[in-house]
């Protein structure tokens, strides 16, 4: 298993994002073939949003890009010299039967931050996501959209080039979706590659810098939010946007 | 005959009869160091096998479900095997102590600590995999924060196999010889009081015992409730 | 988090030093089930350790069990009732000597109202055959110990091979067996010393003694430091030639239960 994560240094950079590429990417575990093969560069500014029909093998996409699983044809790369420091949110906020500080110190632990610095970062990372109050309630107790934000200020606190995040407000109520979505926006104006799956066009066109849109495990288009919003180049964009059920 | 045992116990608890009180002591220290140093073993081991895929893993697993069952009497006969001076370990000189009895019923309790929170863990996992991986931590990173999340569940084992210890007596009486006040306990005393005919004393020691443990298991108990109430 | 810690290291610590050998002045001595459970050593053992300072802890287990614990090292004194065995013990060159310390007699037990008949017998061969004519349920040891050895020649003088669904042979120590027996309302044989410190009688009596054939001899042996040097040869000797002394044997003499002596001296 590679590492996913290089040493920690405490502030994101505001160059460029790192660009991810797929080549020929495959997944096909136990002879079935699940993705792919499946090619394209994510080298813009970002947020990319990642849709499709339920299926297409977003989920498989967001966790080969990375690292969870590896493909078995084809690489996964970034650009720059060394793997870029990356970051990951799921659909279901996954937290420690922890208090909300102690999930974060954990993280901050478990990637080598020196002990004295823990409880400050984790203490910042709270106040940036609104979740002060919280900070020694244990972080199951929370209500849906503080766990998210409590993910969100776990994988904050790592200073993150790459967010992932995988349907993160589908099971949260409006005020939360709200909340997570800033808090994405402000990820993304730091200068971190933003790649979020979701099902919700409007969620998308409310985020989306430019959208990777996936069927069958294969990419049908990729496209800048503005033009796959407007004219998409797909068949199978066109029906999804339009609300009809894609084959 | 019940009422007369009770009475016994009674009789036994409220004079703190010093031979008694001797035995109790030395019942608690086995059965609690001997637990202590399974878990110290028994916990990592149970994760280790949780955590990482190696060839006869599957094996391995039946084994220590398999162990939970080993019988007390078969564990305490390979022990004084072990430890008798005809045998490998007869230069220590431990047969017939109490450390002989720790060891024993070590043997016994290591199989239910590591399989049950092998499978624990195990289930902890399956919930957390994804996360810690994404946050970059090694398998063995994740070992005790695996363990340290399955606490409360790991109680209850840990209970499991302080009662286990603490009921046996197969063991304790092959390597530690029941001699009066060196390896006597509770259990090997019910034993000899059994033998003797004195049924009621017995009975009574019996009650004693089960006193004390149902004393530890509420002690437990209610100190991981109040543990839960602040976390879960 | 750490303080706990301390705290449960400082304990583990005190047992460990607690299990270590506290005093270095005792033996281990292999001994049977009856002496035990006699209360022979409770009375005797304090007088030894009072004049000569060495505690006497007494493993008690079946003969079978203690000649092999003998034989393994693993005690350094052995104090047993099978006299052919210790012969044989002492010609395989395991003691270097066994002596006679004392004696005491095996009874018959059994049901109050006694279906056999046995009290009207003469000689314990007789008591025998009555119980096996009759087929009245007899509970034997059944594990090899020196009194099941005993009982065993008894049945062979008598001219009788026990066996069929009366004789029950229950592979248990003296005391189970007698819990067994009193529950089974069934015949047993006992040691007398047993039997009078026995407590759950519920139904049973003493029906049959006196036949000297019932004597049942106790020899000490002094182990061999040839097969097992690491053993406490001078400390197992002082125990043996006290027990064949004259303060040795008036103890044993002098140990009573409800009035009645036990065992009964007769070193030479």
């Amino acid at each position: 298993m590679t590492s996913l994560n290089v040493p920690l240094n405490n502030s994101i950079e505001l160059s460029a994002p790192p660009s991810l590429r797929f080549e020929n990417v495959e997944f096909n575990p136990f002879g079935h073939r699940l993705f792919g093969p499946c090619s394209f560069t994510l080298d813009g500014p970002g947020p990319t949003l990642v849709m499709g029909p339920n299926g297409a093998g977003k989920s498989l996409m967001l966790r080969l890009a990375h690292g969870l699983l590896t493909p078995t044809e084809g690489a996964v790369s970034w650009s720059g010299a060394s793997a870029p420091r990356q970051a990951m949110v799921f659909q279901t906020p996954i937290l420690l039967r922890r208090s909300a500080l102690a999930n974060l110190r954990h993280a901050l632990a478990v990637n080598n931050v020196p002990r004295k610095l823990r409880t400050e970062l984790a203490l910042e990372a709270l106040a940036r996501f609104g979740l002060s109050s919280c900070a020694d309630t244990p972080a199951r107790v929370l209500s849906g959209g503080e766990k998210q934000r409590l993910a969100l200020a776990r994988a904050w606190s790592l200073s993150p080039a790459v967010l992932f995040l995988d349907e993160p407000t589908s099971a949260l109520d409006p005020a939360a979706i709200k909340a997570v979505e800033t808090a994405v926006k402000e990820f993304h104006d730091q200068g971190t590659r933003i790649v979020m799956t979701t099902h919700d066009l409007h969620q998308a066109r409310r985020l989306a810098g430019d959208v990777l849109f996936l069927s069958g495990g294969q990419v049908q288009e990729h496209t800048p939010a503005d033009v796959f919003f407007e004219t998409p180049v797909s068949r199978q964009a066109q029906a999804f946007i339009s609300g009809e059920l894609v084959a | 005959m019940e009422d007369n045992a009770f009475y016994v116990a009674l009789s036994l608890l409220v004079n703190l009869d010093a031979s008694l009180y001797q035995i109790v002591v030395l019942s608690l220290q086995v059965s609690l160091l001997a637990v202590l140093i399974a878990a110290t073993l028994g916990f990592p081991l149970g994760a280790a096998v949780a955590l990482w895929q190696f060839p006869g893993r599957g094996g391995v697993i039946v084994a220590l479900n398999a162990l939970m069952g080993l019988p007390p009497v078969v564990a305490g006969l390979g022990v004084y095997l072990l430890l008798s001076r005809a045998g490998p370990l007869g230069e220590l000189g431990l047969l017939f102590t109490p450390g002989a009895m720790v060891i024993a019923q070590v043997i016994l309790v290591l199989p239910i600590l590591a399989a049950l929170s092998r499978q624990k863990v195990e289930e902890l996992l399956g919930e957390y995999r994804e996360q810690f991986v994404s946050l970059g931590m090694s398998r063995a990173r994740m070992m005790p924060t695996l363990l340290w999340d399955a606490r409360f569940a790991l109680l209850t084992v840990l209970l499991a196999g302080f009662g286990r210890a603490s009921a046996e007596v197969g063991a304790v009486m092959m390597v530690g010889g029941n001699i009066d006040g060196v390896t006597r306990v509770m259990t090997t005393a019910i034993v000899l009081e059994t033998s003797k005919g004195a049924l009621p004393l017995a009975l009574g020691l019996g009650i004693v015992l089960l006193t004390l443990v149902m004393a530890i298991n509420a002690t437990a108990y209610i100190l991981s409730e109040m543990a839960k109430r602040r976390m879960e | 988090m750490k303080k706990t810690l301390n705290l449960v290291l400082a304990a583990v610590t005190t047992m460990g030093l607690a299990f270590s050998a506290h005093a270095e002045d005792y033996i281990t001595l292999a001994s049977t089930t009856s002496t035990e459970s006699s209360g022979l050593f409770d009375s005797i053992l304090p007088k030894f350790e009072d004049a000569t300072g060495i505690e006497v802890r007494v493993v008690a287990v079946g003969t079978g069990q203690a000649f092999e614990i003998a034989r393994r090292g693993d005690a350094d004194s052995l104090l047993v009732h099978d006299t052919a065995g210790e012969k044989r013990f002492v010609e395989n060159g395991y003691a270097t000597e066994r002596a006679d310390v004392m004696y005491n007699d095996f009874v018959l037990i059994g049901p109050a109202d006694d279906p056999a008949n046995i009290s009207a017998a003469k000689t314990a061969a007789e008591a025998l055959s009555a119980i096996a004519e009759a087929e009245a349920p007899f509970a034997s040891r059944g594990d090899d110990s020196g009194t099941n050895r005993a009982e065993l020649r008894l049945w062979e003088s008598a001219g009788i091979e026990p066996g069929g669904s009366w004789y029950r042979e229950l592979g248990s120590g003296m005391g189970p067996t007698l819990n067994t027996a009193a529950a089974m309302d069934a015949y047993v044989m006992s040691d007398r010393a047993t039997w009078v410190a026995f407590e759950n009688r519920q139904n049973l009596k003493l029906l049959f003694e006196g036949d000297k054939v019932l004597f049942n001899q106790y020899g000490s042996l002094l182990l061999s430091e040839e097969k097992h040097p690491h053993l406490k040869h001078e400390m197992a000797a002082k125990w043996h030639n006290w027990l064949l002394s004259d303060d040795g044997q008036k103890a044993i003499a002098d140990f009573k239960v409800d009035g009645q002596q036990l065992f009964f001296p007769n070193a030479q």
